[in-house]
């Protein structure tokens, strides 16, 4: 999975920002950014798997979905808020070799899907819904997109 | 004695093999990390609950009932993972300074948990519906999550090698700290009390 030669400009442009080279320059910020990243992962995940359980009809199934999407809502919007904001520094620092990586590119293909099926979708289709075939399918669908998300960003590292 | 041990350990044929493996020990890794959105981030809703900051109107027993079994399935991930983690390489981890540091979070996150169930859930059929509990239990959840965010800070910088033994000079307390010893390590040994 490549991306158009011609996008390179743009990564190049993007490492070379004051906020790319203060973290890359820096011994502290990277990790301290990556680790901030990882306790929104907690907060996001936890927001994300409470609603998703109870469509798979396990967790906290005594509560209504509409009330618990309700209740998780600070907390996803907070988690994507500091998710997106450290993973774009994180990006910044190092965007040319993320240019080059395929896992960062599925994560950037799953991410946007993630973040719309969880709001156009999912979040919009929790009224009055009761464990069935369909919220299964839903709650299996967001965990399947979100670990892809989790899983492709974890191997950027790697790659 | 420990020392020799996780030598010993840390040469062992699976030791090795994952260390050194191309996918097993990222694969381990990955699954230690991607495991904290199930293990913390379900405590986390739970200490979010208990702390009284969400989740109103939601008995506090529905997570300790419902939701807590997969905090415990994700810990039990988390150890297993992590222990395969530590054995890949014992020695490295056994003297890093994040990695004590992060021990000494973990021993304190179950002291927590441990006087919530032993002292403080005890009486939860008093409080279950009240969205402010009491101090004891908005203090456990807020401790809670406190030190597992440190738990989390701590543990992805043991990915670090800053203070580790071979890196030297550094200031005596991190080679204390990390139980750097001077002689295998080659440290510069204390003038005065050299044999």
């Amino acid at each position: 999975m490549m991306p158009p030669e011609s996008w390179i400009g743009f990564f190049e442009w993007c490492e070379a920002t004051y906020l790319g080279t203060l973290v890359r320059d820096s011994v502290w910020l990277f990790p301290i950014i990556e680790a901030a990243h990882l306790v929104a992962l907690c907060v996001l995940g936890g927001a994300i798997l409470v609603v998703d359980l109870r469509l798979l009809g396990l967790g906290l199934t005594g509560q209504r979905l509409s009330d618990l999407a309700r209740h998780v809502r600070p907390w996803l919007l907070g988690g994507v808020a500091v998710m997106l904001s450290t993973g774009v520094l994180l990006f910044l620092s190092e965007a040319i070799k993320c240019f080059y990586n395929t896992s960062f590119w599925v994560k950037m293909m799953t991410l946007p899907a993630a973040i719309a099926f969880t709001f156009a979708v999912k979040n919009r289709s929790l009224d009055g819904l009761e464990t069935s075939a369909r919220s299964r399918v839903l709650g299996a669908v967001s965990i399947a997109l979100w670990f892809t998300v989790a899983a492709a960003g974890r191997w950027i590292g790697y790659s | 004695m420990i020392h020799s041990f996780l030598e010993w350990l840390g040469n062992t044929k699976w030791s090795v093999a994952l260390l050194e493996s191309y996918y097993a020990w990222p694969l381990v890794e990955t699954t230690h990390v991607l495991t904290l959105a199930l293990f913390v981030g379900t405590a986390v809703m739970m200490d979010l609950r208990l702390v009284g900051v969400a989740f109103p109107g939601v008995p506090v027993s529905a997570f300790t009932n419902r939701l807590l079994p997969w905090t415990r399935f994700g810990f039990a991930v988390m150890v297993v993972t992590g222990l395969l983690l530590f054995y890949s390489s014992p020695l490295r981890y056994y003297n890093n300074l994040f990695f004590r540091i992060k021990v000494v979070l973990l021993v304190l996150a179950g002291l927590n948990i441990w006087l919530f169930h032993t002292r403080i859930h005890r009486s939860i059929h008093q409080w279950d519906d009240d969205y402010r509990a009491p101090r004891a239990a908005r203090m456990a959840g807020l401790v809670s999550l406190v030190v597992w965010t440190g738990v989390v800070f701590s543990g992805r910088l043991v990915a670090y090698n800053w203070f580790d033994c071979d890196i030297q000079p550094q200031p005596d307390w991190v080679n204390f700290v990390a139980g750097c010893r001077a002689e295998a390590d080659g440290l510069p040994a204390p003038s005065g009390e050299l044999p």
